[in-house]
């Protein structure tokens, strides 16, 4: 009679728990080796430097390169809709917020529900979007690989079921709230191990790009 | 003992005038979401009902179902109908006990066979049957012997309906709701903890009108009253839809009678009528009062979690496991920076260095 409530409270507890220790270990784990590995010595004369434009560039590749945008227009504003519906969704609804006030101790103000939810829509279809771009361009198809589909399908689980469970769309309530924490389990999973961990090597990247170019004094 | 007496002849007996009855009749007819063309249908087959016999069984419970039933403020919907209903045996109200008490169960058992209401308050102990027993019968014995007979059961209170709280984690007495042991009657969960008053005599009143059980919903509770959520029927929505919370229980936001997600609501996740039938004969439930639902009317709600912690939040120990997932990560991570160091160095002193005339003899 009480299975549903019996997953729930397993996703709730034992499963949250796994789950966020592989995230944890699995991205410091990699993020102290991409430190670790630094840069070879660079041996010629430094023109500029390195911080001022390492730090300007994280900031800057945050506006799409029109010469981009101009070839693959789609890739660009599906990209944006979806981040930052995304990033709506995840950060700025209440519930979520009690999560990681409690897990990191301090909060900040989250927005109507009425928002989150219309970004919430607005990112699963940008990510429907992103899909059907994937699979009917054929530069996209080609350098698609199996992760790319896993990767997918790990960020579309949360928002889907996350908009079942919100709209109450699935009967037992705590059968739809269970596969909500189990798809979020699975993408904390994921994580470390597939591209999902551009969310933290994207600023890296973005620094070394500005560092190395500052350091040869070029503009990046 | 059930008579022959219908339940209109013995309401006209305790002075219930025609209008009231009717009355009584249109208020279980909005109860349960029926139209009111069905008010004189109600009213017939009430008046020719006979006064049911009921056995009432009580055994892991804290009485507090039947406080909540028998103090239900008269004379109300559900006191009228409760005071019509042939009692036979409720050993917590009864006089008689021990023996005499048993007598009368098994006279009614043997009288209505196959007819009478079974109610069970309280979670059946499988562990060892001598942690609960009435006048030397264990529960499991007592409840499979009285569902023999019985028509339908009606499993009041959370503990009969789920377990409720003698089957909370650890559950020492491995308990057990009368659905995991009754598997061949219909049976109708009246979950809660307490229930409230209204939805018993809500399925009692739909059990006598039309003589068949009300529509269940997965859990196996009546739809009408748990079909929708509190949250979906607080008047305190329309501040969790636009953010205002209460951050402690006395502050601005509590005093403006803000949501109350974030002081550990369970409402979202609750299936009940608290919001609409409401408490102390209408005057308020737990959220008016200020208090976040328990989530008293789910199955394990004793362990899902702080009742003063947000519904969002994990059962584990979030903090805990982000500090050792990240000790544990860097010193992983040290490691691999260590074998790295190693990888490189190797590759440094087989690396050879050409000259450019070692290329141009290549050549
Ligand atoms: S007080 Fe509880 S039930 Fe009411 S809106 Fe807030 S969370 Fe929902």
């Amino acid at each position: 009679m009480s299975e549903p409530m019996d997953f729930l409270l397993l996703v709730r507890g034992t499963g949250f728990d796994v789950a966020l220790t592989i995230f944890v270990i699995g991205v410091v784990l990699r993020l102290f080796e991409i430190f670790s590995l630094g840069r070879g010595v660079n041996l010629a004369e430094p023109r500029g430097r390195e911080f001022g434009p390492g730090m300007r560039t994280i900031l800057t590749r945050n506006v799409p390169d029109p010469h981009t945008f101009r070839r693959q227009p789609l890739t660009v504003v599906i990209g944006y809709l979806f981040h930052i519906g995304l990033l709506i969704s995840l950060l700025l609804f209440v519930p979520h917020i009690e999560l990681f006030k409690e897990t990191f101790g301090f909060g900040w103000p989250g927005l109507a529900t009425p928002i989150v939810d219309a970004a919430a829509v607005i990112t699963i279809i940008a990510l429907l979007a992103a899909l059907w771009h994937r699979a009917s361009n054929p530069v996209m198809r080609r350098i698609t690989r199996a992760e790319d589909w896993l990767v997918w399908l790990a960020t579309f689980l949360p928002m889907l079921t996350g908009y079942l469970a919100y709209h109450r769309m699935v009967d037992p309530y705590p059968l739809i709230l269970g596969l909500h924490l189990l798809s979020v389990e699975l993408l904390l999973v994921l994580f470390p191990f597939t591209k999902l961990m551009h969310t933290f090597t994207l600023f890296i990247a973005r620094w070394y790009n500005g560092a190395m170019n500052g350091y040869r004094g070029v503009q990046s | 003992m059930a008579n022959s007496k219908t339940l209109g002849e013995s309401l006209r007996r305790h002075g219930v005038t025609r209008r009231g009855f009717l009355k009584f009749c249109s208020a279980t007819a909005s109860l349960m979401a029926l139209p009111p063309t069905m008010v004189p249908a109600i009213a017939a087959a009430l008046e020719r009902a006979k006064r049911p016999s009921v056995i009432w069984l009580s055994f892991q419970e804290c009485t507090g179902c039947t406080e909540s039933l028998t103090r239900s403020h008269a004379p109300t919907v559900e006191s009228l109908i409760f005071d019509h209903v042939s009692l036979d045996y409720h050993h917590t109200l009864q006089v008689a006990s021990g023996e005499a008490a048993e007598a009368a169960r098994e006279a009614a058992m043997h009288e209505n066979q196959g007819g009478y209401l079974l109610v069970v308050d309280g979670s059946i102990p499988l562990a060892d049957p001598g942690y609960s027993t009435i006048a030397g019968i264990s529960n499991v014995d007592m409840l499979r012997e009285t569902a023999a007979g019985a028509a339908a059961i009606i499993a009041v209170g959370t503990c009969a309906a789920f377990g409720g709280l003698p089957k909370a984690d650890p559950n020492p007495t491995g308990a057990v709701p009368v659905s995991e042991i009754i598997r061949d009657k219909p049976i109708v969960n009246v979950s809660g903890c307490p229930p409230i008053p209204v939805v018993i005599t809500g399925v009692l009143a739909h059990f006598l009108t039309f003589g068949a059980l009300p529509e269940l919903d997965r859990y196996g509770r009546p739809m009408v009253f748990y079909g929708q959520s509190i949250h979906d029927r607080c008047y305190r929505r329309p501040f969790y839809d636009k953010g205002l919370f209460a951050e402690t229980f006395d502050d601005e936001g509590a005093r403006k009678g803000w949501c109350l997600y974030k002081m550990g609501c369970k409402g979202p996740m609750t299936y009940n009528a608290c919001a609409t039938a409401k408490w102390n004969n209408g005057t308020g439930w737990p959220v008016e009062a200020g208090h976040g639902c328990l989530g008293c009317s789910e199955p394990d709600f004793w362990d899902a979690g702080g009742f003063y912690n947000a519904l969002s939040i994990p059962t584990s120990d979030v903090t805990g496991t982000v500090v050792t997932g990240a000790v544990a990560g860097a010193a992983l991570g040290a490691a691999a920076a260590l074998l790295n160091r190693g990888t490189q160095g190797e590759a440094r002193e087989k690396h050879a260095t050409v000259t450019v005339d070692d290329l141009e003899k290549g050549v």
